[in-house]
């Protein structure tokens, strides 16, 4: 099996992203419960934050088939 | 693909990157590969679709009508009008067509026969990414003028003088490299992911199943995981149409706005 190594990295990379994924939400989920009418103006501000820290995973997955 | 992968004995192969590279259809002709005609399709049913929805347009809407203008309704509200702001309806056909055009297309990854998303092939995000760069500096340079939009970009208004140094290039990478290739990867790699996940599953479990009578045992499992992972793919695939609408609209308000 090749390329394995690659993968471990992938994973390592992996970690920030997630933790980053899951705070934004966590701050999205408990602002929306202060204040409920808050969520349209949160959600796509919520949204973005996450799209950006996905990108990072993303990028990663990908360099782990190209390299 | 699902064949191959057992016939040549033993190991299990686990799906590449060259599952994505489908030989082409007719002849060899590489513009009849399997996503062009996919992107074609999707064109077609786009159209059919919204015409039919609009065509006979009433007052009390039939199911048909509904959900088309609620597709419709939530482009224009709720990315449209949020972010752009009161000049938002000469860019609703844009966003439009953008969040239909990637919403088929990436659905299709899941529906049965057709099962292949087409934007995984990291082309055609490029050709979306670079219509929405240019559109929103098209926009920009409109309504500041080529000389104001740049030095916008490259010299943030009430920044020290001596940040400029390390502020500058990092605003024209961003504007002019990082948002055009971070927007088309963005799509690109989680199709690309989710395609591989599904691959995973049903390969795996398609190989489990043709084991010995132990590895029977678990081939459901791997099976009943990728029909769960074909829901969680439905998801991402509608969040990435929409990010990938919602971030066009960003943009486009960002070089709408006189200082961002």
């Amino acid at each position: 099996m090749k390329g394995t190594l690659n993968l471990v990295g992938y994973g390592l990379s992996a970690i920030g992203p997630a933790i980053a994924t899951g705070m934004i939400f966590a701050a999205y989920i408990s602002g929306v419960a202060r204040q409920p009418e808050a969520r349209s103006v949160l959600q796509p501000i919520a949204f973005l934050g996450f799209a950006l820290a996905e990108a990072l995973a993303l990028f990663g997955l990908v360099l782990a088939f190209v390299l | 693909m699902l064949g191959l992968a057992f016939a040549k004995g033993g190991g299990f192969v686990p799906p590449s990157t060259a599952d994505f590279n489908l030989p082409p259809a007719i002849g060899n002709n590489p513009y009849t590969t399997k996503p062009i005609f996919l992107v074609l399709l999707s064109v077609v049913l786009i159209s059919v679709f919204f015409i039919a929805a609009s065509r006979k347009a009433l007052v009390v809407p039939s199911k048909f009508q509904f959900a088309g203008e609620s597709i419709y309704g939530f482009v224009r509200n709720s990315i449209g009008e949020e972010i752009i702001g009161h000049e938002f309806m000469r860019f609703v056909p844009f966003l439009f067509t953008l969040f239909t055009f990637i919403l088929t297309n990436n659905v299709f990854g899941i529906i049965p026969l057709l099962q292949f998303p087409a934007m995984s092939h990291v082309s055609f995000p490029y050709v979306l990414a670079g219509f929405s760069f240019v559109i929103f500096h098209w926009v920009g340079i409109k309504k500041q003028g080529l000389g104001k939009y740049l030095k916008g970009i490259a010299f943030m208004p009430g920044v020290p003088k001596a940040v400029y140094i390390l502020l500058t290039p990092i605003e024209v990478a961003t504007f002019f490299l990082v948002r055009p290739l971070t927007l088309s990867l963005r799509l690109f790699a989680n199709m690309f992911a989710g395609h591989l996940l599904l691959l995973v599953f049903i390969m795996g479990g398609d190989h489990l199943i043709r084991g010995v009578i132990g590895l029977k045992i678990i081939a459901p499992f791997a099976f009943a995981f990728g029909i769960g992972m074909t829901f969680f793919e439905f998801m991402v695939q509608c969040l990435q149409a929409y990010i990938f609408t919602l971030l066009t609209a960003l943009f486009i308000a960002g070089a709408l706005a006189d200082e961002h």
